[in-house]
């Protein structure tokens, strides 16, 4: 199996809080994981140590082999793993286009240019296009501060998929999502990420959501941990049923 | 903010602004020439603040280059305007290059109050360095013009002012091209959310280096400029008051409209010349009030009256948006 | 030794007023959270109206001893009804927006008074020299110092302390902590932060005009004046951390020793060193010396 993020004994501490106890974790290319994990057990923070934002009190962690554990956001960014957020980190003065089209400026490995419009070259094209995959083409031209949560949320997914990047982490994809649409959405997202992210690992709460769409479940609790393997066999373990799963949904 | 033209075409129009000083009246040259200057400054200022960050120190920059062609002046015996004036931009944009990178990762209040700091220190230097003449500053000979002398103060104040309206139109279509550019797209995201901007693989830190560069080179050929206008240099160009007239033109103006700072800027001038005339020691009073207004009917600049953009945002450049939902992870 | 001494009391002498001028700012911030421009424009306007103050009294004769008092009264007077109206009137309008924009503001204030007080006082330096000599001369260790400004230091140290008292240990004092500290929840917990607000403001430009006037009797009124005093407490107030009182202390105290200092022994340094100072804590530890703990908030 060839590991595309590779974790060794990750710790990480924030005062008396383990958000990260001696994790270590295998994502192998092609899989679809899904972290689960009641809050503050440590999902988000992985996240987090895997894109940079977090550095690790000690251990390692690596994409295709590189040491990504000391590097900024940025530099992990450009070694090829892309995030989206829980809250849709957006430039909400902009519209959907040039979101976009700043996500494909970041993507390029020329400098910005001082001259030539961020749309031009057919960047303005290969924007629509992101945005189409998610069904907002016609949202196109309208600045985010009019564009209602769920919407939002899937251009900041399209952000992420501009770098076509390696590993695509998705934090809560369909958090904030009605019910009815959850499903609709998800369907869409991963078939908007497909041709161009081949790892995905999405952190979820909702565990239908999780059952159908991941191949493989980590299940996360107090930094630890507790349980990895397939949908149906996680989803089962009883000490996921105590610390994550009893009592929602 | 579409264009329906590209800024090049603005060429024209400078020229024959530049040309129009043949006809107006002495005390409208310079008043002109000083506004024009002004706008230079204050036009680095809002292409800077388009990245989120308002510098209240382009003193700095503006006395480096003054303090810099004085010098360069006087030791050399140059006197070509247009000289001066590149060498004003060009060591102040060196002094900017050297500089923004470290401040550059400190945001908001804190970058505008290092850059204020900077300011004092080297007007504190200034202050106290009899080499350069110390509080008193010193004074300069006259400019002139590829070899041409003018000797007829009008002539003089015409040259001067063709060359200052000339470049800071210069100046004005080239951040009319920058707004519009993949960069321009970009600092507007770094102001909107730099956090976003580093995941997508970009530096928040160098764009905003590369707009204080501008914002010092444009501030360094003012400091010529106003050098060239008053034949005399003296550390109030470095002053905090300085810079903040600097700012406040800025702010008047708003971030949308390149224009509009050229308007904020005669305004100003405008305003100083006419309550001098009639009710002296009121010219301070009258701006400040015009700010208030400004700040409570036009809160996004002159430049809204007619830059007509859809953009949410209420508050002046200076303002960063608060993160939706707050910080990341 | 003697050099030492004069140093060390030139610059706690300094550091006095300073300390006064940068404890109103502090807390202005540390309250509204507003940067004020214009708080030098009220040191400026204590010192006018001291002047005028002490030169009526004078003229009509009265003690140097009742010209003082009534100075300090009348500034307090004066500052603390237009510092209330200012805030209440105009500031109030401003909340809720942008930091930059309440700077803008206050900036706009300081433009308007810079001439309102050229326009009542002229351009003209003013003098009011007749409390320099209340308290004489008094020798400290063969160097003569004018009682004046000896008297200072425990002044300024009486305020500071009250103020710290005030804060601290009375319940009104906690009330303004509460507001500093966590706003919002002052406001559920039934606070009426309106009228903290206006007191606050209030508060601290009248510590900024007590300072102007206390210094008027050493110093010529004139144009400039608020823009110096400003500046100079600014950096006082970074160096120290923006809303913290022992800061100002602290960094009214370096600000002054440094001042002194650098006056006698090598004076081209005196002010961009200050500045040197406050830039370099605010590329290191930008909060300033004496960070205030901000609760986390969940």
């Amino acid at each position: 199996m060839t590991a595309v993020l590779s974790a060794r004994k990750l710790n990480k501490r924030f005062g008396a809080v383990v958000a990260a106890d001696d994790l270590s974790l295998d994502i192998a290319a092609g899989q679809k994981v899904s972290l689960i994990g009641a809050n503050g057990a440590g999902k988000t923070t992985f996240v987090n140590l895997a894109t940079g934002y977090l550095k690790p009190d000690s251990g390692s962690i690596a994409l295709d082999g590189t040491d990504i554990g000391r590097r900024s956001p940025r530099s992990v960014a450009r070694l090829g793993i892309s995030r989206s957020f829980q809250i849709p980190q957006l430039f909400v003065d902009l519209t959907a286009v040039e979101n976009l089209a700043v996500a494909i400026a970041g993507a390029r490995s020329e400098a910005l240019s001082l001259r030539a419009p961020a749309e031009a070259g057919g960047r303005r094209e290969q924007a629509v296009e992101f945005l189409d995959r998610f069904g907002l083409a016609g949202q196109a031209d309208r600045p985010i501060f009019e564009l209602a949560g769920g919407v939002r949320k899937l251009v900041d997914i399209a952000m992420a998929l501009a770098r076509r990047p390696k590993l695509l982490l998705l934090d809560e994809p369909t958090s904030g999502v009605s019910a009815e649409e959850k499903f609709a959405t998800m369907d869409r997202v991963i078939h908007a990420v497909a041709p161009d992210a081949a790892t995905i690992v999405f952190v979820e709460h909702d565990m239908e959501i999780v059952s159908r769409y991941a191949d493989r479940v980590v299940a996360f609790y107090s930094g630890r941990i507790i349980a990895d393997g397939a949908p149906g066999s996680v989803l089962g373990d009883p000490d996921v049923r105590r610390y994550v799963t009893g009592g929602l949904r | 903010m579409q264009r329906r033209f590209h800024p090049l075409v603005l060429i024209v129009p400078v020229i024959a602004a530049a040309l129009l000083g043949r006809l107006l009246p002495t005390w409208t040259l310079s008043l002109a020439t000083v506004a024009a200057s002004n706008a230079l400054v204050a036009l680095g200022i809002v292409i800077l603040a388009r990245t989120g960050n308002v510098s209240f120190g382009q003193g700095l920059f503006f006395a480096a280059g003054g303090y810099g062609v004085a010098l360069v002046a006087n030791a050399s015996g140059l006197t070509d305007a247009v000289a001066q004036m590149l060498i004003g931009g060009i060591a102040s944009g060196l002094l900017g290059l050297l500089i923004g990178p470290l401040i550059a990762r400190y945001s908001g209040i804190f970058f505008g109050m290092l850059t204020l700091a900077l300011s004092m220190v080297f007007y504190g230097a200034l202050l106290k360095s009899s080499a350069l003449g110390g509080s008193d500053g010193f004074n300069v000979g006259r400019p002139t013009l590829f070899g041409m002398v003018f000797a007829d103060p009008r002539e003089a104040d015409f040259m001067l002012y063709a060359v200052a309206v000339a470049t800071t139109g210069l100046a004005g279509i080239a951040a009319a091209i920058l707004f519009r550019s993949e960069f321009g797209l970009v600092s507007l995201a770094v102001r909107e959310n730099n956090l976003r901007v580093e995941y997508l693989g970009l530096s928040a830190n160098r764009v905003i280096a590369v707009n204080f560069a501008i914002a010092a080179t444009f501030a360094g050929a003012s400091g010529a400029f106003a050098l060239m206008a008053q034949r005399h240099i003296d550390p109030q160009f470095a002053y905090w008051t300085t810079s903040g007239e600097f700012v406040f033109i800025a702010v008047l103006a708003g971030y949308q409209s390149v224009a509009a700072v050229y308007v904020a800027s005669l305004a100003l001038e405008l305003v100083r010349s006419f309550s001098n005339l009639y009710l002296p020691n009121t010219w301070q009073l009258v701006l400040g009030i015009f700010l208030l207004a400004v700040i409570l009917f036009l809160p996004r600049g002159i430049g809204s009256l007619w830059a007509g953009s859809a953009r949410k945002s209420a508050e002046p450049a200076a303002a960063t948006p608060a993160a939706d939902g707050g910080g990341v992870p | 030794m003697n050099l030492l001494l004069t140093i060390v009391l030139d610059g706690l002498i300094e550091a006095s007023w300073l300390f006064v001028v940068a404890l109103g700012l502090t807390l202005v911030f540390g309250v509204l959270k507003i940067l004020n421009i214009a708080h030098g424009s009220f040191y400026a306007l204590g010192a006018y109206v001291a002047a005028s103050v002490v030169t009526t009294t004078a003229a009509h004769h009265l003690p140097p001893a009742i010209g003082f008092v009534a100075m300090l009264l009348s500034v307090a007077l004066v500052a603390a009804a237009i510092g209330a109206l200012l805030e209440r009137g105009l500031l109030k309008m401003f909340y809720g927006r942008d930091e930059v924009v309440l700077l803008l503001v206050t900036y706009a204030v300081f433009l308007i008074l810079e001439d309102v007080t050229k326009l009542i006082w002229g351009v003209n330096p003013i003098y009011a020299t007749q409390p320099y000599e209340l308290f004489g001369n008094v020798d400290v260790a063969g160097l003569s110092y004018v009682g004046y400004d000896l008297m200072l230091i425990p002044v300024a140290a009486a305020i500071g302390l009250a103020v710290w008292f005030g804060l601290n240990r009375t319940v009104l004092g906690k009330i303004v902590l509460a507001v500093i500290h966590n706003e919002e929840m002052s406001v559920s917990m039934g606070v009426r932060v309106n009228r903290v607000y206006a007191a606050a403001f209030a508060f601290g430009v009248l510590l900024a005009a007590i300072a102007g006037a206390l210094t008027a009797p050493k110093i010529s009124m004139q144009p400039g004046l608020s823009s110096d005093v400003i500046i100079l407490s600014f950096a006082i107030v970074v160096i120290g951390g923006l809303g913290s009182v022992e800061g100002a202390a602290v960094g009214a105290v370096l600000v002054g020793l440094a001042r002194a200092a650098a006056v006698h022994l090598m004076p081209e340094v005196e002010l961009f060193m200050i500045y040197l100072i406050m830039a370099a804590v605010l590329m290191v530890r930008p909060e300033g010396l004496f960070k205030r703990e901000t609760a986390r908030r969940i």
